[in-house]
């Protein structure tokens, strides 16, 4: 028996989403979930709303990274609060104990320590969204679900690691006898550009990396030292970390023309992460 | 598409490049060399190959359709597609319901986590909401078998354990559509049984249409009324299950020869094997002998040293790699030369095919191994006596014929 071809938009009366793997439910609740498949459009941007389909998977999966992370040592969860405060502490005894480096009055510590939360989150979210596709080949192999989860759930499992080290960071604020002001409330615009910046680089990287591993290497010797330092002025991350430390430290401000180049930076990688993860998607189970 | 159509397949078609296996640089230092070299040379390296080719069908509501076919027959590029792990060159799919796919037994499982832990991160990669894995967990647990380890990391697990669990996730999705690649392979005995009564209670039951793919056809043809045969990416024959195997054990047939010629051994080893020819009644060479007829394989073998204690082994297995018989050469000390050992194998096998495995070695060591090569089969016309139907009588078949007497009133 030989189907009839029916328009693209209806299928027996009820509308139908005809980009590939996308579900529809007509009616929103308890009706049938028509899936069709057909090969790949060229341009096509992310559809984001399958991570709020998919959103326990999401959970799910940086939960599996956070009991992961920590299974087997004998600290335990205590490393994510022992890993800024040491990592602040031997900073501040290098560059302000032996180097005496201006901080421009503001304990050395603390300075560090804003400087190096933000940092860490960016570069963290950025290597570990870059290898996420790769760390789960088998899944993205034998598996369907909307691949764009993997490198979103890195964010989240790298998120929880920040919100502890802004915990501990307050904390430390508050015995430096600082009561962080209303500069504060800039910290969460700071902080989401970062996240949108780091989110872009990675899925960019995450579906290279499907093809080309060397990618990670790349990300793994660039990432610690040199971005940040390196043409400081062009270095779109340098005014989002500046941003996010002078809220935090209500001290120091960032310029509005270096504020706009970063945003507009950003969404740009941003956007483009979302197109170029999307085109390469399509083959990740063949290549991967 | 009409209402009680689950799949509708339309068209289908799917090309990898290649040649560009080789050609395709899989290094960034790789790819800038090639472009360098050549910039303008545009993968001309690559040549397409069709996995798939212009493949449709239909399936129905509660309909359980069986896929089979050789290795390479694009099985698994299929049921890729059906299950949107990757998308076609061609064609269209539509899939009415949701769709739960167990292409692999155990993908998403983490050997740290615990198997309570595992359930629920494997339940939502699968698709299932926490809530309904919540729901599903103590069925899937009673399935599974594996109460006293819920709390033990699985990598402690047997591999039976494991299995099940993984199995009983999968087996817990409650889709419209159930995909199923070739799991049973993996797994005893019992739970292959217990994971086709599941299957089948999912489809007859639950509604669910299923497509399932196995080298085993008895699974096949017990879970199966339809069947589909893949030859090199098309459909070759597509009806009920009977007649869609029969057509694909003639072709397995089609692949078997009297002389078979034995893959090299290790190199340095000081024996191999090398040819394998079978002969029926009639001293001819043969490779498809009657039901209950005495047949003979003559193992042909190289000897490169003096070696002690000298044995070469030949034994039958079933295409799904179940070993049934081996002979074994009475030992002998061999000096350097061809020979050869010939095994009358008079086993009254039941109809079917069979794959040879054939061993050679020197007191404790063995010296050259080949499994699953080769191959004979039972035509079901036996030799004298005819039963009425032999296939499925069991993998022996006693040539006893009991008198049938009057019972007693």
């Amino acid at each position: 028996m030989i189907p009839e071809l029916q328009p693209e938009s209806s299928l027996c009366g009820v509308p139908v989403l005809s980009t590939a793997g996308e579900a529809f439910r007509p009616g929103g609740g308890e009706g049938e979930i028509i899936v069709r498949i057909r090969p790949p459009r060229p341009w096509e941007a992310l559809d984001l709303r399958s991570l709020w389909r998919f959103r326990d998977l999401l959970l799910a999966l940086a939960v599996r990274d956070i009991k992961l992370r920590y299974r087997q040592t004998a600290l335990g969860v205590l490393w994510v609060v022992l890993q800024p405060l040491l990592a602040a502490g031997i900073f501040a005894f290098v560059f302000g104990r032996i180097a005496h480096l201006d901080s421009g009055g503001v304990p050395y510590v603390l300075f560090c320590y804003a400087g190096l939360l933000a940092w860490n989150l960016f570069s963290g979210v950025v290597l570990k969204a870059s290898g996420s596709l790769v760390a789960n080949a088998s899944l993205v192999a034998k598996i369907f679900f909307p691949r764009v989860v993997l490198p979103f759930s890195t964010v989240i499992s790298t998120l929880l690691d920040f919100a502890i080290g802004l915990v501990v960071g307050l904390a430390l604020l508050l015995a430096y006898g600082r009561v962080p002001g209303l500069a504060l409330l800039a910290a969460p615009f700071w902080l989401a550009f970062l996240l949108l910046l780091a989110t872009g680089v990675g899925l960019i990287c995450a579906a290279l990396a499907v093809a080309y591993r060397d990618v990670m290497h790349i990300l793994v010797a660039v990432i610690p030292e040199g971005l940040p330092r390196t043409l400081y002025k062009l270095n779109p991350i340098a005014p989002l970390i500046e941003g996010f430390r002078g809220a935090l430290l209500g001290q120091g401000s960032v310029g509005p023309r270096s504020a706009v180049y970063a945003i507009v930076f950003t969404i740009g990688v941003f956007m483009a992460g979302l197109i170029f993860f999307r085109r390469m998607e399509r083959q990740f189970a063949d290549v991967i | 598409m009409s209402s009680d159509l689950a799949i509708s397949v339309r068209g289908i078609g799917k090309t990898f490049r290649v040649g560009a296996a080789q050609a395709q640089a899989t290094t960034l230092g790789e790819m800038l060399a090639q472009k360098l070299r050549a910039p303008f040379a545009k993968r001309e390296r690559d040549f397409p190959f069709e996995a798939l080719s212009d493949v449709s069908f239909e399936v129905r509501r509660g309909e359980v359709l069986g896929i089979v076919g050789r290795n390479g027959a694009g099985k698994s590029t299929l049921l890729k597609i059906l299950s949107q792990i990757t998308p076609p060159t061609r064609g269209e799919i539509d899939l009415r319901g949701r769709v739960g796919a167990l292409l692999e037994v155990g993908t998403g499982f983490h050997p740290e986590l615990t198997g309570r832990e595992n359930i629920y991160l494997n339940g939502s990669i699968l698709g299932m909401t926490r809530r309904e894995i919540a729901r599903e967990f103590d069925s899937i647990v009673a399935f599974a078998e594996t109460e006293q380890f819920l709390d033990t990391p699985v990598k402690r697990y047997s591999s039976g354990m494991f299995v099940r669990l993984a199995f009983a996730v999968a087996a817990h999705l409650r889709p419209d559509i159930l995909i199923v690649d070739e799991v049973l392979a993996v797994g005893d005995l019992a739970f292959q049984r217990k994971c086709l009564g599941k299957m089948d209670d999912v489809a007859r039951h639950g509604g669910a249409t299923v497509i399932f793919v196995s080298h085993q056809m008895s699974a096949v043809r017990a879970l199966c009324g339809r069947a589909l045969l893949l030859e090199g990416g098309k459909v070759s024959e597509d009806g009920r299950v009977e007649t869609v195997l029969g057509r694909y054990i003639a072709l397995s047939n089609a692949a078997q020869s009297a002389v078979t010629e034995l893959p090299p051994g290790e190199a340095g080893a000081p024996a191999r094997a090398t040819t394998v020819r079978t002969f029926g009644m009639d001293h001819q060479p043969n490779c498809t002998f009657r039901l209950g007829e005495p047949w003979r394989a003559r193992v042909e073998f190289e000897v490169l040293a003096p070696l002690s204690h000298f044995i070469a082994a030949f034994g039958l297995r079933t295409l799904e790699a179940v070993p049934l018989i081996t002979w074994w050469s009475a030992p002998r000390d061999l000096s350097p030369g061809r020979y050869a050992v010939e095994f009358p194998c008079d086993v009254p096998f039941s109809a079917g095919s069979m794959e040879f495995t054939v061993g050679l070695s020197s007191g404790e060591r063995t010296l050259y191994y080949a499994e699953g090569v080769g191959g004979i089969t039972i035509s079901e016309i036996a030799v004298g006596a005819q039963p009425f139907r032999a296939s499925g009588a069991g993998l022996l078949t006693s040539m006893q014929r009991p008198e049938i007497i009057p019972a007693l009133p």
